[in-house]
């Protein structure tokens, strides 16, 4: 048995992620229940809260993804009730689950990241849908990503080769979300480099480097087995490997995240590294790409959580609404 | 755990069957996740409202069932299913007209598995079905699945098109190719809410009776008419050429998983055979069940409480989209069933939409997923069996606030291009 004593997992939500997330919460719970945790998988609705204030738990795994598990409020919930959790904070996670100020905030950080606008409908409804789009194109090139600034999975991403596709997958983005991040394609290598911090400082799993079969990582291609080839540690040299490493780490460090994060970046054919996006709730199911890093070093997912969960539960709760 | 190879997280994914090629998640899944939430108003799947079933007199009758029958009640049963059920079975499909004898019915899992062992015994890869546009989204897997190609043949108002039938057959037969059955629910139809009229029956089985071509009636839906009685089945009119599906999935509770297939002798032969390498025997306890409650309760009053109960909510919903979807918008009227398949204004896709409307909470299943052949895109099924008639007016209600939101943003991007320079 283990000495954390009752501990949460919290996964589900209303978010387009919650399959996802329910996944990933059994998995860990899973894991922890292996390790002799007492570990209950919480979904999140009206009775979370009093549950909390009820029977407070020594602390709470965040597996939920999405809007509801990254936008920050949900931390901010668990703060007011008291209650100490793996991950980042309210504020933190706040400003990493919008991709637009994410990226400002590593460009500022020194990291190179993809030219990008992140803009409301209502800019386009104004200015003129058309027109905009054009300037868009102009300024940023084909091909383009669009995708919706807050939100994962790739749900709601297109990646548009020819102007014609444009609008539809601007109708596509908003249906997902009010703010449409339109980034310029980098070609190259993708990866995936999970962030751990146990106490000792934030440090970087080894990379995994995906290599989506259909040509993109979609929804399908990131949940259904054998759509995708991963390569760990990715297929890079090991100067190239430290840098990825390092931005993974810088990300994380300048968005001041806590305990684990998973940053996505694209290596240029140049060697250059351009930063995407950063996750405060990486994945956890068996197709996810933490504990597919984690497993390469032997490093087991049920103790790394439940480490984590001790980490959280000594440090006790955070302020609401501190700054990051 | 080094992977300098690359992993693909599946040590199996060389050695599946060509027809698993179309089985991967999708984005329509996970929000269908969501969409079982209690905050969101589900008018996505057709789930009967089987808390308006005695539950009470079931549990009793379920719990003397197996202190009295559960010998045979938890025992294997013969592969063909119970005969006094079959017996039963007999007695409702005459209530639609079609005189047949047990020894031709065969009892299956829903009739999801009659479906699957008709397309098992009939079809090889790239055999042609022809259905109704749109068709059953559970069929249409199903014959995917055998890797057959479906053609889609045009339904108005009134149901199958007879001169689209026609050319539809016509085509198949010059690309040299065989269609082996028309796959149909004639009855408030699965999603379009439309039936077929008894004027245009006789000539849909002439058409397919000169062509050889089978028909495959599905039909769950023929005692839940609200206007009158039931109308004669396809296989009441016929005695050979019809393979007729039924279930008690809507009738009685989809949960016992019963529903039966009625097929000439040597089909029927086939489909036993191939029923018994998939589950041996239909479920026993599950056929007992229905078979007292056939027997031994008002089980057609029952069917009469159904039917008042879901043209409460056909009103509320039918009234709901009057007063508060936009012009340019249009739905069918169905006279019994569960569904109302709405046409959006021109330039809405509802697929793309769907994200919008669950965070609108409310949930319907896009039209795409109706057809094989990528239409549908502008349409959307409305399913008013299950949420109460209040649950369906503000259901309509938020899907039109999110269709008006959805239209903003295509009168912004929807003419398809990009201005000056495009």
């Amino acid at each position: 048995m283990s000495d954390l004593g009752h501990v949460l997992v919290l996964a589900g939500g209303v978010s387009f992620e919650r399959e996802v997330s329910l996944s990933s919460g059994r998995r860990v719970a899973d894991a922890l229940t292996s390790l002799g945790v007492e570990v209950e998988l919480v979904d999140v609705d009206a009775h979370l809260l009093p549950r909390l204030m009820n029977d407070p738990p020594a602390a709470v795994f965040v597996a939920v993804h999405g809007i509801e598990g990254e936008d920050g409020a949900l931390r901010d919930a668990l703060d007011l009730s008291g209650v100490p959790y793996v991950g980042a904070t309210g504020s933190a996670a706040r400003l990493a689950f919008d991709k637009a100020v994410a990226k400002a905030v590593v460009a500022r950080a020194g990291l190179r990241t993809p030219a990008s606008v992140a803009l409301q409908h209502a800019a386009f409804r104004d200015l003129g849908g058309a027109v905009l789009l054009d300037r868009v194109v102009e300024r940023l090139g084909l091909p383009l990503v669009v995708k919706p600034a807050h939100g994962g999975s790739a749900l709601g991403v297109s990646v548009v080769r020819d102007v014609k596709d444009l609008p539809q997958a601007m109708v596509v983005c908003y249906s997902y979300d009010s703010v449409a991040l339109l980034e310029r394609h980098v070609s190259g290598t993708e990866l995936a480099i999970s962030v751990i911090d146990d106490g000792a400082g934030p440090i970087a799993l080894p990379a995994v480097e995906i290599e989506a079969l259909s040509g993109t990582f979609d929804y399908a291609a990131r949940y259904t087995a054998g759509m995708t080839e991963y390569h760990v540690p990715a297929r890079l040299d090991e100067a190239l490997a430290k840098a990825a490493a390092d931005v993974a780490v810088t990300a994380h460090r300048a968005l001041g995240l806590r305990d684990l994060s998973r940053t996505d970046v694209i290596v240029t054919a140049d060697g250059d590294i351009e930063y995407l996006e950063t996750n405060v709730s990486p994945g956890m199911t068996a197709t996810s790409l933490l504990p597919l890093a984690a497993a390469s070093v032997g490093l087991d997912l049920g103790t790394l959580c439940r480490d984590l969960l001790q980490q959280a539960a000594v440090r006790g709760r955070s302020t609401p609404g501190a700054p990051a | 755990m080094e992977m300098s190879g690359g992993s693909r997280l599946d040590p199996y994914v060389d050695r599946y069957a060509a027809r698993t090629h179309g089985m991967t998640t999708s984005e329509i899944r996970a929000l269908f996740a969501v969409a079982n939430r209690p905050e969101i108003i589900g008018m996505g799947g057709g789930s009967p409202c089987v808390s308006a079933l005695p539950l009470d007199v079931i549990a009793e009758m379920t719990s003397k069932l197996i202190s009295e029958m559960g010998d045979k009640a938890l025992q294997y049963m013969g592969g063909q299913g119970d005969d006094r059920l079959r017996e039963l079975i007999c007695g409702v499909m005459a209530l639609e007209g079609i005189v047949a004898s047990p020894d031709d019915v065969v009892v299956t899992v829903g009739s999801q598995q009659a479906l699957d062992v008709v397309s098992r015994i009939f079809l090889d890869p790239g055999d042609v079905v022809i259905a109704e546009a749109p068709s059953y989204v559970g069929a249409l897997g199903t014959f995917t699945q055998y890797q057959a190609d479906v053609m889609h043949v045009t339904m108005d108002d009134a149901g199958l098109v007879p001169e689209a039938l026609r050319e539809a057959i016509a085509r198949v037969a010059k690309e040299g190719r065989r269609a082996k059955f028309l796959y149909t629910v004639p009855n408030y139809h699965n999603p379009a809410g439309i039936t077929l009229v008894e004027e245009r029956r006789d000539e849909i089985l002439a058409i397919c009776a000169e062509a050889g071509l089978l028909v495959l009636e599905d039909n769950p839906y023929g005692l839940l008419g609200f206007d009158g009685p039931p109308l004669p089945a396809l296989r009441s009119r016929v005695s050979e050429g019809v393979i007729y599906l039924g279930s008690f999935s809507k009738t009685f509770a989809a949960g016992v998983r019963v529903g039966w297939v009625l097929a000439p002798p040597g089909v029927k032969e086939k489909i036993v055979m191939a029923s018994e390498a998939t589950t041996l025997c239909p479920v026993a306890l599950s056929q007992y069940v229905v078979a007292e409650f056939l027997a031994h309760h008002p089980w057609q009053e029952q069917v009469k409480v159904f039917r008042e109960l879901y043209r409460a909510r056909r009103d509320a919903c039918l009234e709901s989209l009057a007063a508060s979807f936009p012009a340019g918008s249009s739905w069918t009227h169905p006279t019994g069933g569960f569904y109302v398949w709405v046409t959006l204004p021109n330039g809405v896709d509802a697929k793309a939409m769907l994200p919008r409307a669950i965070q609108g909470r409310v949930a319907y299943v896009p039209g795409v997923g109706f057809y094989a052949d990528g239409q549908g895109k502008r349409n959307l099924r409305l399913a008013y069996s299950l949420p109460e008639p209040d649950r369906i007016r503000e259901g309509v209600r938020r899907l039109a606030a999110v269709l008006a939101d959805e239209l903003e943003i295509v009168a912004t991007f929807g003419n398809g291009q990009t201005g000056s320079s495009a």
